[in-house]
């Protein structure tokens, strides 16, 4: 018997978009107060696992074609990148930098390195649940 | 500040992330896995030669100043370890590039390998309690998926139990942090051990101290082994000659900085214990190796009479024996890796794994068996070999301080070593060939390359102990004399 999922296909439909933003806005609340990469990598990768449980993995699959195992390892990358940064710059290992920059429209805006890192982590979290999430169901 | 510090943790993190996008081509995964130990080798050798020039040395990260952010701290102990641990490693890879199979090298193989050298490059640097479990963790995690690679049924049972055990470590490691952090207040290790210093014989950071210990011996097989003859027996040889030679060792490590460096306060109930569990490990390792006809599990129980043997030496704790501690530490790696990568082979040629059922190998391959002899030489400590003056620096210094049980038991152990070892030599090595010159798979030079590296190095940290020899006395000197991190770590103690 096929189940009739119409409603929670839906209700999805909006939802995912309310959990992206809330995802996106705790990366960045991150930076002065309670969020960050972390936090942030959990409720994006929440959103992705709703999708497949709402959809089945094909259609998600041919949405977003990535290989979340490579999305992981480009997180670590990235954040052991800039933690590596430093150390062409002669400063102590995991020296993040910042800085104050002029935009125009939105006025002086800060700018810091530590961001790219937080990006790092936010994208291994996500990588890593879904891969966990993915090789769970795949299994009989 | 000295940035090259961290290189050893974040060289290897990074490059096995690489390969992770790398994963179809073989030769290249091999090729950058191979550098990187190389780079990190080459890395340690100029730590070493600077520690010499300047002391203790000490990477803030982000510049934070101890004892509130983490940090690097090398010291000669730490970076003699560094350096043969990568050279051990690097030999294993090149042993695994002939033999693993195409088929490990594509599920990542060589990624897990490198994260677990991080992990343990990082475990011997770090001077931050915490950032200790977080490298104990790097290093468990990539050795969990190791152990499970391939999926043979005895395999994953053995993984099962493998992880159940070190999960439960972890959680009481880090419930003895808890502990530590609320009775000290502070993860700095320099900082603990000023502040213990300044509590005395406090009964309750002797009992942080025991389950320090409990923890401890559960990661470097001492005493609490019950998992570890099972565990190492298991995987692929590359894999199981990895673990011999580097996973105890770490535990080995932590048991030593701790007990050396934080602990000190309260030795008479301390130091008695590790003498007892280095004791009994000492016993039950022999009668392992003794009782046992697989090759696999008479290696592995070998493994537990280093472990025993060494930790003998931290409870004795004279400068002597501690320099004796550093250099069987490293003699052990080497030795350890090299008896592994003998019975693996030994096992790939007959396709058996007890004594019984080989016979007169070294009739059809004498390097091979010339190899294994002087392997057992190296464990049971004839010199010049390098098993032999660890064994006289501790028993020096068991002398010197008076624990003629621990010497006897020490000694009787290098018999049983021997015993255990002549046995396979005299079972599977001479006697009458049972393989015929049809039959006998063909031993190619380049697989028994990296045995005979390993037994260069071995006959190398024997023969070259002169040229060893001031960075092993500044290892013990640092040892002996805790003050000398800890004004390193916090310039002389200023925020206490």
């Amino acid at each position: 018997m096929k189940i009739n999922d119409v409603i929670l296909r839906t209700v999805v439909k909006a939802v995912v978009f309310i959990i992206l933003t809330l995802g996106v806005y705790l990366f960045f609340a991150g930076h002065h107060a309670p969020g960050g990469g972390f936090i942030g990598g959990l409720v994006l990768a929440s959103a992705i696992v709703l999708l497949y449980l709402a959809y089945d993995i094909e259609t998600v699959h041919n949405g977003m074609p990535f290989d979340f195992k490579k999305v992981a390892a480009f997180g670590v990358l990235l954040a052991t990148g800039t933690a590596a940064g430093s150390l062409f710059f002669d400063k102590p290992f995991l020296t993040q930098a910042y800085t104050y920059v002029e935009v125009p429209i939105f006025g002086e805006k800060g700018l810091s390195t530590v961001t790219l890192f937080e990006a790092g982590v936010a994208l291994t979290v996500v990588g890593v649940v879904v891969t966990i999430i993915l090789s769970i169901s795949e299994d009989e | 500040m000295s940035n090259i510090i961290v290189l050893p943790l974040i060289v290897p993190v990074i490059t096995a992330i690489l390969l992770v996008f790398l994963r179809e081509n073989i030769v290249l995964q091999r090729m950058i896995s191979l550098m990187t130990l190389g780079f990190v080798i080459l890395t340690s050798i100029v730590l070493l030669i600077e520690i010499q020039a300047q002391g203790v040395m000490r990477l803030d990260f982000s510049g934070w100043a101890p004892p509130f952010g983490i940090l690097f701290v090398a010291d000669s102990f730490a970076v003699l370890l560094v350096l043969i641990a990568n050279i051990v490693a690097s030999i294993c890879v090149l042993f695994a590039i002939y033999t693993i199979g195409s088929h490990f090298e594509k599920m990542y193989f060589y990624s897990f390998v490198l994260l677990m050298v991080a992990g343990v490059n990082g475990s011997f640097l770090t001077g931050d309690i915490f950032n200790l479990f977080v490298c104990f963790e790097v290093m468990l995690l990539a050795s969990y998926a190791l152990i499970s690679l391939g999926g043979d049924k005895v395999q994953l049972r053995e993984a099962l139990k493998y992880v159940l055990i070190n999960v439960v470590a972890s959680w009481i490691f880090l419930v003895a942090l808890a502990f530590l952090y609320g009775t000290v207040g502070t993860l700095n290790m320099a900082h603990i051990a000023l502040r213990v210093m300044e509590a005395g014989a406090d009964p309750l950071i002797t009992t942080v101290a025991l389950l320090f210990l409990i923890v401890f011996s559960l990661k470097a097989g001492l005493l609490l082994f019950f998992w570890l003859p099972g565990s190492y027996s298991v995987p692929p040889t590359a894999i199981a000659a990895l673990f011999a030679a580097l996973l105890t060792k770490v535990g080995i490590y932590a048991l030593v900085r701790s007990f050396t460096l934080l602990f000190v306060n309260n030795v008479e109930v301390t130091h008695m214990v590790l003498g007892i569990m280095a004791g009994v490990t000492m016993i039950a390792g022999c009668i392992g190796a003794i009782s046992s006809k697989d090759v696999r599990t008479i290696a592995a129980y070998n493994v537990l009479i280093g472990v025993g043997f060494i930790v003998a030496g931290l409870a004795i704790g004279t400068e002597s024996s501690l320099q004796g501690v550093v250099y069987y530490l490293m003699h052990d790696m080497v030795a350890k890796a090299l008896l592994f990568l003998a019975v693996g082979l030994m096992i790939f040629l007959t396709g058996e794994t007890l004594i019984d059922n080989m016979s007169g190998l070294i009739r059809n391959y004498p390097a091979f068996g010339w190899i294994f002899f002087i392997t057992m030489c190296s464990l049971a400590g004839i010199p010049p070999l390098s098993g032999f003056l660890g064994k006289v620096l501790i028993g020096q210094g068991a002398i010197e301080g008076g624990h003629f049980v621990l010497l006897g038991l020490g000694f009787l152990s290098s018999l049983f070593v021997l015993y255990s070892l002549l046995r396979i030599l005299l079972g599977s090595f001479f006697g009458e060939t049972i393989i015929s010159l049809e039959d006998e798979k063909p031993l190619k030079g380049r697989v028994l390359m990296p045995l005979i590296l390993l037994t260069v190095c071995t006959v190398g940290l024997g023969v070259g102990a002169q040229w060893l020899a001031p960075y092993v006395l500044d290892a013990g000197q640092t040892l002996y004399t805790p003050s000398i991190y800890i004004d390193a770590v916090l310039d002389g103690g200023v925020n206490r």
